[in-house]
C-alpha cells in the first residue's frame, strides 16, 4: 500500500492531484459536456500522452525532442492501417477497379496490397506495432545520436528534421500512405462501429484509463533511481559517466519509452477522431506538444495534462473567433512561459497554490463565524419578538 | 619493488593536440597504499594525465595499465567499473538532489537501465551512505539539498561519492581548492585515512597541504617528469626551483 502510494501516486499531495484530475476527466466533463465537446476533450487527451512523454524526456531527462509528433503519428498510422483494411473488404469496395484494397490505393493505380500493409490485417499485430514500431524507430535514432554524444540543441534540430522528412515521405508516397489527406473513412474495429455515440463514450473512457496508466507508469519510473539519474545527468552528465554509468543507454531508454507513450496517444487519436493524416506528424504538431508540456509544467505529470487541455481549449475557442490571431497568441504564450514561469502551471500552483487553499480555508472560517453571528442575532431577535 | 604491488603503470604515454604534446612519453608508477601527489606549474599536463587515465581524453600513444588491465581502449564507465574513481577540479555534484541522493546515486549497484529502475535503497545501502557521510563530515547534512552546501563541503561530498564506490585508485584534482584553513586540515586527515587499502593520486598546488599528505611527489613540467621522490628531495631539486622560481 505504502509502495503504491509513494511510487505510483506520488505521496499524499500527488494522490490529491490525481483524485482531482480523475474526478474532472471521469465524472465532471462527461456529465457536463455534450458528446461533440466530450469527443474534442478525448482528442485533446490523446495529445496529453505526448505531453506526458515530454515530462520524462525533456523535464527529467533534459532532452528536448521537437519530433514527438513522429511517434504520435506512427502510432496513429499503425492503428489507421488496421482500421482501413477492415473498412476495405471486397464487398464495400466492389466499385473499385481492384476491390479489397484501400480506396486511395485504387485511385493511385495500385493493383495489390503492398507487403508492409499485409500484417496490419491482424489486430494483435497492430497493437504490437503501435507499441513497438515507434520504439524501434526511436531506438535507431537514439542509439545513433546518444552513442555519439549528440545532445542539446543539435538533438532538437535533428528530431525536428526527422518530423519534416516523415511528413514529406507520407505526402509523397500517396499510393501507400494516403498522401496529404491521410487515411480516412475508418469505420469499424473488429466489427465494432467506432462512429456510433456509445462507441465514442467508451473510447473516451478507454483513452482516459490508458492516460492514467501511463501517468502511473511514468511516475513509477521517475521515482526510481532511474528518475534521479535522469536529473543527475541533466545537471552533471560527466559526473554520472565517471560514476560508472553508460549515460547513452539511459538516454536511449527514456527516448524509446517516450516514443511508446506518444504512440499510444496517436493510436487513440485515430480511434476517436476517425482518421489520421500527416498534419499530426510534422513540425507544427510536434512543437505544439512541447508547448503543452511547457505550459503545464514540464516537471509535472499531472500539470502537463492540464496544460494540454487548457491550450487546446484556448486554441479551439480563439481559432473559432479570431483564426489569424491564434498563432500569435500561441507564440506569445510560449515565450511568456519560458520567460516568466519556466515551471508552467504546476510551478505556479506550487508557488501560489497554498495561498489559494489557505484563502479558501479562511473563507470557510468566515462563513462559520457569520452563521454563528447570524444564529445569535436571530436568536436574539427571537427573544425580543417574544 | 615487487611487481604485484603496482596499482597503476603508465608507460610511454603521449597525447598530442594538433601537434602540441600535452603529455610527452610519460612513465609513471603508483603503488598500493601510496598517496602520490603530482605538482607542476600551469599547463604542465597534470589534469590531462588524469583525463587520460579515466578515459576522458584518448591517448595518442603508450599504455595505461591498472592492475595489469589495459585502460586506454575502455569506455569511461568501464574504467570506473574496473575500480578507478576521479574527482573533478570544480566540485561536480548533483546540485538539485540531496546529499543522501547524491551518495545513493553513486552507490555501485543498479548501474544498468533496468537494474536502476528495480534498485531498492535497502539496509546495506543506507548504512553505507551514513558511514561515508560520517567520514566526509556531512552526517548532519544528509537531507540538505546539496546546492546549499559550502564550497568545501561540496568538495567533500564529491570525495564521498567516490568513496562509496570503494575504488582501488582514487584520483583527486585539487581537492582543497577554495577551502578554509580548518577544512584543509580536516581534508588532510581524511586523505590520510582513506589511502589505506587503495592508491590515491592527487593534483595540488598548496605546498603546505602537499607536505602534510604526500608519500611521494612527482613534478610535471611541459608534459614530462622533472623530478620524483619525497617532498624534501623534490623541494631541494635545483631543476624544480628553476621551474617554479626561475622565470
Amino acid at each position: 500500500m505504502n509502495f503504491i502510494q509513494e511510487r505510483l501516486f506520488g505521496g499524499k499531495n500527488g494522490m490529491i492531484g490525481i483524485a482531482v484530475l480523475a474526478a474532472l476527466i471521469f465524472i465532471i466533463l462527461p456529465l457536463t459536456l455534450d458528446l461533440f465537446r466530450l469527443n474534442l476533450v478525448g482528442k485533446y487527451l490523446t495529445y496529453a500522452f505526448a505531453a506526458v512523454s515530454l515530462v520524462l524526456l525533456w523535464g527529467y531527462g533534459g532532452i528536448l525532442s521537437l519530433g514527438q509528433g513522429v511517434f504520435f503519428g506512427l502510432g496513429g498510422y499503425c492503428m489507421a492501417m488496421f482500421l482501413k483494411l477492415e473498412a476495405s473488404d471486397p464487398e464495400s469496395t466492389k466499385i473499385q477497379s481492384t476491390p479489397g484494397i484501400p480506396d486511395f490505393m485504387d485511385w493511385n493505380q495500385l493493383t495489390e496490397l503492398p507487403w508492409f500493409w499485409e500484417p496490419f490485417s491482424s489486430f494483435g499485430f497492430t497493437i504490437l506495432a503501435v507499441l513497438l514500431i515507434p520504439s524501434i524507430f526511436a531506438f535507431i535514432i537514439g542509439f545513433s545520436m546518444f552513442k555519439r554524444r549528440v545532445g542539446g540543441v543539435y538533438f532538437a534540430i535533428i528530431t525536428q528534421i526527422i518530423a519534416l522528412i516523415l511528413t514529406v515521405l507520407i505526402v509523397g508516397q500517396q499510393g501507400y500512405t494516403g498522401g496529404i489527406n491521410g487515411i480516412t473513412d475508418l469505420r469499424t474495429l473488429n466489427g465494432w462501429d467506432i462512429r456510433e455515440d456509445s462507441s465514442k463514450y467508451i473510447l473516451y473512457f478507454i483513452n482516459a484509463i490508458l492516460l492514467f496508466s501511463v501517468v502511473f507508469l511514468s511516475r513509477f519510473v521517475l521515482t526510481s533511481k532511474f528518475g534521479r539519474l535522469l536529473l543527475a545527468m541533466k545537471d552533471k552528465e560527466d559526473r554520472v559517466r565517471f560514476s560508472g554509468y553508460d549515460v547513452s543507454n539511459f538516454k536511449v531508454f527514456v527516448f524509446c519509452l517516450s516514443a511508446m507513450i506518444s504512440a499510444i496517444g496517436g493510436a487513440m487519436f485515430t480511434l476517436q477522431v476517425g482518421f489520421m493524416s500527416p498534419s499530426f506528424v510534422g513540425i507544427v504538431p510536434s512543437i505544439e506538444m512541447v508547448i503543452f508540456a511547457a505550459v503545464g509544467g514540464r516537471m509535472s505529470l499531472i500539470g502537463v495534462i492540464y496544460g494540454t487541455l487548457l491550450v487546446n481549449f484556448g486554441k479551439t475557442m480563439f481559432s473559432e473567433t479570431f483564426p489569424e490571431f491564434w498563432l500569435f497568441l500561441m507564440g506569445s504564450l510560449f515565450i511568456g512561459v519560458v520567460m516568466y514561469f519556466p515551471n508552467g502551471l504546476a510551478g505556479l500552483w506550487d508557488k501560489y497554490g497554498y495561498k489559494l487553499t489557505s484563502c479558501f480555508k479562511k473563507m470557510q472560517c468566515i462563513n462559520v463565524i457569520k452563521t454563528f453571528i447570524n444564529n445569535k442575532s436571530t436568536s436574539k431577535l427571537d427573544i425580543s419578538s417574544k | 619493488m615487487k611487481h604485484k604491488d603496482i596499482t597503476l603503470a603508465i608507460e610511454d604515454l603521449t597525447v598530442s593536440f594538433d601537434g602540441f604534446k600535452a603529455v610527452d612519453s610519460l612513465n609513471f608508477y603508483l603503488d598500493q597504499n601510496e598517496l602520490h601527489v603530482v605538482i607542476g606549474p600551469n599547463g604542465a599536463g597534470k589534469t590531462t594525465v588524469l583525463d587520460l587515465i579515466c578515459g576522458k581524453t584518448k591517448s595518442t600513444e603508450g599504455s595505461i595499465k591498472f592492475k595489469d588491465k589495459e585502460l586506454t581502449n575502455l569506455a569511461e564507465h568501464e574504467i570506473v567499473q574496473a575500480g578507478v574513481g576521479r574527482k573533478f577540479q570544480t566540485p561536480s555534484i548533483y546540485e538539485n538532489l540531496s546529499v543522501y541522493e547524491n551518495l545513493e546515486i553513486s552507490f555501485p549497484r543498479g548501474r544498468g537501465v533496468f537494474s536502476s529502475i528495480a534498485f531498492k535503497c535497502d539496509e546495506e545501502v543506507d548504512s553505507r551512505i551514513k558511514e561515508v557521510a560520517k567520514e566526509i563530515f556531512l552526517e548532519e547534512f544528509l537531507e540538505m539539498e546539496s546546492a546549499l552546501l559550502s564550497h568545501g563541503q561540496k568538495q567533500w561530498l564529491e570525495i564521498g561519492m567516490l568513496l562509496i564506490q570503494d575504488p582501488e585508485l582514487l584520483m583527486l584534482d585539487e581537492p582543497v581548492a577554495g577551502m578554509s584553513v580548518k577544512e584543509r586540515e580536516q581534508t588532510a586527515e581524511l586523505l590520510n585515512r582513506i589511502c589505506v587499502g587503495r592508491s590515491v593520486l592527487v593534483i595540488e598546488h598548496d605546498m603546505d597541504f602537499v607536505e602534510r599528505i604526500a608519500h611521494k611527489v612527482t613534478v610535471l613540467h611541459q608534459g614530462k617528469i622533472l623530478a620524483e621522490g619525497d617532498m624534501k628531495t623534490v623541494q631541494n631539486d635545483p631543476k624544480v626551483i628553476e621551474v617554479y622560481l626561475g622565470h
